[in-house]
């Protein structure tokens, strides 16, 4: 739908400031086939491929069982639309449970990650002290170290702490990869803020913890939602902990549970599978489509200033 | 002229600084302790635990006794070189991919740089693979790659590029191979062009006008202003992405799981069939562990190749 308006409506475009004067006097239709070569056609060929995965997910949610395998009629569309598959998810698996510890641990470990990464972000930015700069790339060099090497011992951390089947060993264990990247975020958005504001404050007899609470944590706003929203989708997408410390059916997490329960051994329930894989996507996608500037303002503040 | 002159003498911030410098300290590393605590436990002391798991015959739920570096002997010699085939394969992988997601990032990062209508829209739409969980966009990957009901066989059969009934996606080890790297790149894209865009955003207009008057050409202002202006971006972007690229557990494990025939086989994968249904939790972690010297060296691949210009 929005890629046929996009295309038809290529007009307005050339209202925009970054659009340069016609030179040597070019007609206004040529430039408009130089645009459609340009951009145009291979952002159409980019929104298809990125996008005909969840156009499969969805429609695939939508068909019968019969109509599933039946592809001598084209598949691309849907015959006789149903909601069985979607039905059958809620009603007759752990679906609904899976939902809701996934929300549960996703929004429990942002809000631990935050709390840290706030309170480090701003001391490896803003403080002067020994060893700030070693500790900064200390922070940063944990990526080296990702849960595919931290999975088998921390089973026995998990063990020790006895919480296994626990939303608990999720919820501790998901900070140690969003603190690193939140940190490394907020302290981009750290530096950007003028120095001279909270030195102000300080001159005028703030401490220097209200300087922080004041001053610089509401002014970091924006990079502290950024950095929200990183975390939530990493732990909302997170698999191999919770693969590995949750057996339980109702403690899983909606990537676990999807995939372990809705696969009988060899046999597969696309639609069903379908119908979950969108259910899941949906909270994420709807939270970026609110959010994408932040997010990409928090890239900018990260990768170019950190 | 006593001291308060002096003292008088000397910028008032100048000495707010020198004892604000003094009094940051105590503040500084008491803001530290939640992070430093959580990483301590949960991944500094389980790393240096894993180092120790590796050299014992640990098993699923007790720590085993000291045997040296059996594990590792066990994994190189006894296996019938299938670890040198995963580490070739993360190799492969990871180098693959990354070619592939660093060249589609920067056109997709320099399409959405441009004006065009919809343009919040669309960006968000290019952005969804990398929001969406991996594992369920990844099944949607499984069911398109069905041996008998492949969508993407039928969209090839149908426009005359393959033969009817088209490849076997994820039974042939080749084909088994380029899928996951199709479904890598596909989700890892997104990921590089909204960093690229974002370095892209902070040049200076001025640059490119600058570089027009002069006469360059679209291409010479991307090669000569736009590339090296992007390089701290760059460096940052290819850091993150090959290490995880490199580490990758989940997207594999939905899609090929190590198969055919090991062929798809990654050192994440196989760590995992060892140590967790496997239960040679010992074993696992030795090779696991084997990722990180590798990893060391792929990091300093990308910082060689990124270093400053003399």
């Amino acid at each position: 739908m929005a890629m046929q308006s996009s295309t038809r409506s290529g007009q307005p475009a050339v209202l925009g400031p970054r659009v340069r004067k016609p030179r040597n006097g070019r007609a206004i239709g040529d430039r408009f086939v130089g645009r459609a070569i340009r951009i145009y056609i291979p952002l159409l060929a980019l929104l298809a491929v990125t996008l005909f995965p969840f156009y499969w997910m969805a429609i695939t949610s939508f068909k019968s069982a019969s109509e599933l395998f039946d592809f001598s009629v084209s598949p691309l569309w849907v015959r006789e639309p149903t909601l069985f598959w979607y039905q059958d998810l809620l009603t007759k698996t752990n679906f609904p449970h899976w939902a809701f510890n996934t929300a549960l641990v996703a929004i429990v470990s942002t809000l631990i990650s935050l709390f840290c990464s706030v309170l480090a972000g701003y001391s490896l930015a803003r403080l002067r002290y020994r060893g700030a700069d070693s500790i900064g790339w200390g922070i940063f060099v944990t990526y080296l170290v990702p849960p595919t090497l931290l999975f088998l011992p921390l089973t026995f951390v998990i063990r020790e702490l006895h919480l296994f089947n626990n939303l608990w060993s999720l919820i501790l264990t998901y900070p140690t990869f969003l603190i690193p990247f939140c940190t490394w975020m907020l302290m981009g958005f750290f530096k950007g803020i003028p120095r001279e504001l909270e030195e102000a404050a300080l001159v005028d007899g703030a401490t220097r913890i209200q300087a922080m609470l004041r001053i610089a944590i509401p002014l970091a706003v924006p990079g502290i939602l950024a950095a929200a929203l990183f975390a939530f989708t990493l732990s909302w997408n997170e698999f191999l902990y919770s693969l590995i410390f949750l057996n339980d059916s109702l403690v899983k997490t909606i990537p676990v549970g999807v995939t372990q329960e809705l696969i009988h051994g060899d046999e597969f329930f696309w639609g069903e599978l379908m119908a979950a894989a969108l259910l899941g996507s949906v909270p994420v996608a709807v939270l970026y489509s609110f959010f994408v500037d932040y997010f990409v303002a928090g890239m900018t503040a990260g990768a170019v200033k950190g | 002229m006593g001291t308060a002159t002096r003292a008088d003498a000397v910028p008032v911030w100048h000495r707010r600084r020198v004892r604000i410098y003094d009094r940051e300290a105590p503040l500084g590393y008491l803001l530290l302790v939640p992070t430093l605590v959580i990483l301590g436990i949960f991944l500094l002391y389980p790393f240096l635990f894993g180092i120790w798991l590796s050299i014992t015959d640990s098993e699923l739920g007790n720590v085993g006794n000291f045997i040296g570096l059996g594990n590792y002997r066990f994994e190189f010699r006894n296996t019938d070189g299938v670890f040198y085939e995963a580490v070739v394969n993360t190799f492969l992988y990871t180098g693959v991919t990354t070619i592939f997601k660093l060249g589609l990032g920067l056109v997709m990062a320099l399409l959405l740089n441009q004006v065009f209508p919809f343009r919040r829209f669309v960006r968000a739409a290019l952005l969804l693979p990398y929001i969406i969980p991996t594992v369920l966009s990844y099944e949607a990957w499984r069911w398109m790659f069905d041996p008998t009901f492949s969508v993407i066989n039928w969209l090839l059969v149908n426009t005359h590029l393959v033969h009817y009934p088209g490849p076997n996606w994820l039974g042939v080890p080749a084909n088994a191979m380029a899928a996951l790297m199709i479904v890598n790149v596909w989700r890892g894209t997104p990921f590089y062009a909204i960093a690229f865009l974002a370095g892209m955003q902070v040049i200076p207009l001025d640059l490119y006008e600058a570089a027009r008057v002069d006469g360059a050409s679209r291409w010479q202002s991307f090669t000569s202003i736009t590339i090296p202006l992007l390089r701290p971006v760059l460096l940052v972007v290819l850091l993150l992405s090959t290490i995880l690229t490199f580490a990758d557990f989940q997207g594999p494990f939905v899609l090929t799981n190590g198969a055919p025939y090991n062929s798809t086989q990654l050192l994440s994968i196989w760590a995992y069939q060892w140590g967790i249904p496997g239960g040679a939790i010992g074993l696992g972690a030795a090779i696991s562990l084997v990722l990180f010297p590798l990893l060391t060296v792929v990091v300093a691949i990308v910082l060689f190749m990124l270093r400053r210009p003399e």
